[in-house]
């Protein structure tokens, strides 16, 4: 499963699968990311955390093509693909899960997997894998996909994008809409998926769950980095206070030491 | 016996309204481009089965070979530069854009290719003529020929899109066309792919209308667009089978007005489409896989 730069290697030799650079976006007039910086480096589970509004998902979306950034750029496994459409991210391995699903409502799970399949790179997915990965699927492959409960309406989607064999999967909030215990099914997911020799950069609401699964953790408040580290480094302080804006003394929680 | 014989020609005029109709179903469905140029562009095609039956000599009814592909090709590379061009700018544009097109088209053909009245003779014997059921039910062969080719469209292009790929791709694009981007596909191909489809089924609609009556430049908007609105409303916007009902109860209505005075032929079928907006704006078959 290692890939040429390998998690094994240490940390310093590798190259960062997907370099984002001071990344500015607006939406209209507003600002919604301020010259954002982030390096996810292959086998890591990059989670970005935030309240609403932070910008995660402008993030995510921007860095899989649908939105144009005003400056900064995006580098993608060495190449510069800021101006890249975001059908040729998807075919060259950046491949997200949109939030809210997305799924092709009139189409049939399996109709679902085969378009996500279309133009898939050459991998170690197939429809067959996905149900495999997700054991009620195969029954229920001829409905349409909006019959499905939210939390399998997740899986389809995660399904469509692991057929096409993304490298760098983007995560856009999984969690959205769902009950807690389908949260925490569809996350257990997570490792096998990570077997296959992914990179995941995930946006999430739910902390708790982002801390569990993540190696590296990057918090956005309003456009900006307010933290980021490994989830090890950092105190639940810290990214309380990062989440909320609290800084230094006028933080009211037991511990006030801030992120700046 | 008058009335159902009248009926009977309403209901396979109908199969000539839904080949007018499905490919501006079809283009709405998929791109939500209300191609105001619909019925020009079927006139395109009828001219051009002219032009090639002068030139080349085939029989009339095998001029489809040679318009369907060109006007597919047409169609390609129209929805790739001027309606995704407009399309990009916003909905609105593409019917400004569209009806430009028809003005352009319309005013291009009264230069190049006068105001006279064409029409395509079919020249076959058989086609031309006839069968009767008992004394008062004449039916021309020419409108069954017609209502079959609507039928044999509308159910290929059901099977073309249920089960082939780029069917299953245009269904999705037209889900949701981010979503597509996402899997890797570009929209803006199936975007072409589905407008040569709707062109390849405008020039059969041409060809169809030049055999059962004659044409002259303003054709396509004075009948064909607004036959093929009506039809498609009535019907019910994304529907296939939708669209030949629509036609069908078209044809009817434009035949019992007839039957009534034979100035209301045209009202009559106006006022059943003003009926159907009012009371049933979703068309008689409301489109199920709608999400």
């Amino acid at each position: 499963m290692s890939e040429p730069n390998g998690r094994g290697a240490p940390e310093a030799s590798r190259r960062a699968l997907l370099e984002v650079r001071d990344l500015t976006v607006h939406h209209g007039q507003l600002r919604a990311l301020d010259h954002v910086s982030l390096q996810v480096f292959p086998g890591e589970v990059y989670a970005i955390i935030g309240a609403n509004g932070a910008g995660k998902s402008t993030l995510l979306r921007t860095i899989a093509g649908l939105h144009q950034p005003t400056e900064g750029s995006i580098v993608y496994d060495g190449k510069d693909v800021t101006r890249v459409r975001p059908e040729r991210r998807a075919t060259s391995g950046v491949v997200m899960v949109p939030e809210g699903r997305r799924l092709f409502g009139s189409l049939t799970v399996e109709e679902n997997l085969q378009v996500g399949a279309t133009y898939a790179r050459k991998g170690p997915w197939t429809i067959e894998r996905v149900y495999e990965l997700f054991g009620w699927m195969r029954e229920r492959r001829n409905q349409r996909t909006a019959q499905l409960s939210g939390g399998e309406q997740q899986s389809v989607a995660i399904g469509r994008a692991l057929v096409a064999n993304p490298r760098m999967l983007l995560l856009d909030e999984l969690s959205l809409g769902l009950a807690p215990v389908v949260v925490q099914r569809i996350y257990a997911m997570l490792p096998q998926i990570l077997a296959a020799g992914l990179t995941v950069l995930l946006v999430e609401q739910d902390v708790s769950q982002a801390l569990r699964v993540a190696t590296h953790l990057q918090c956005l408040l309003e456009g900006h980095t307010t933290l980021e580290g490994r989830p090890s480094d950092v105190t639940p302080a810290q990214v309380e206070a990062a989440y909320f804006g609290l800084s230094g003394a006028a933080a009211a929680g037991p511990s006030g030491e801030g992120s700046q | 016996m008058a009335w159902v014989n009248d009926i009977i020609q309403g209901i396979l005029i109908g199969g000539l309204y839904a080949l007018f109709a499905c490919g501006l179903s079809l283009m709405f469905g998929v791109m939500k481009v209300v191609n105001l140029a619909h019925g020009d562009l079927a006139i395109i095609g009828g001219y051009i089965a002219v032009g090639v039956i002068a030139v080349t000599h085939i029989p009339v009814l095998w001029s489809f070979v040679i318009v369907v592909p060109l006007m597919a090709l047409l169609g390609y590379v129209l929805q790739r530069t001027v309606i995704q061009a407009s399309l990009d700018r916003s909905i609105l544009t593409t019917l400004l854009v569209t009806f430009g097109l028809s003005v352009v088209i319309e005013n291009g053909l009264l230069e190049f290719v006068n105001a006279d009245s064409h029409s395509l003779g079919v020249g076959n014997a058989i086609i031309t003529s006839s069968f009767s059921i008992g004394s008062q039910i004449t039916i021309p062969y020419l409108l069954l020929l017609i209502f079959a080719v609507a039928v044999v469209v509308l159910l290929g292009l059901q099977y073309f899109l249920s089960v082939s790929r780029y069917g299953r791709l245009i269904r999705a694009v037209a889900d949701d066309k981010e979503a597509a981007q996402l899997s890797g596909i570009d929209y803006r191909h199936v975007f072409g792919i589905a407008a040569a489809i709707a062109f390849g089924t405008v020039a059969l609609a041409g060809i169809a209308y030049g055999m059962y009556s004659q044409f002259s430049p303003t054709t396509g908007t004075d009948t064909i667009l607004l036959f093929a609105f009506a039809a498609v409303v009535i019907g019910g916007l994304g529907s296939l089978w939708g669209t030949l009902l629509g036609g069908v109860v078209l044809g009817v209505a434009q035949a019992v007005g007839a039957q009534i005075n034979s100035s209301d032929q045209l009202l009559a079928g106006y006022i059943v489409f003003l009926a159907v907006l009012v009371f049933r704006p979703q068309g008689l078959v409301a489109r199920g896989a709608q999400s």
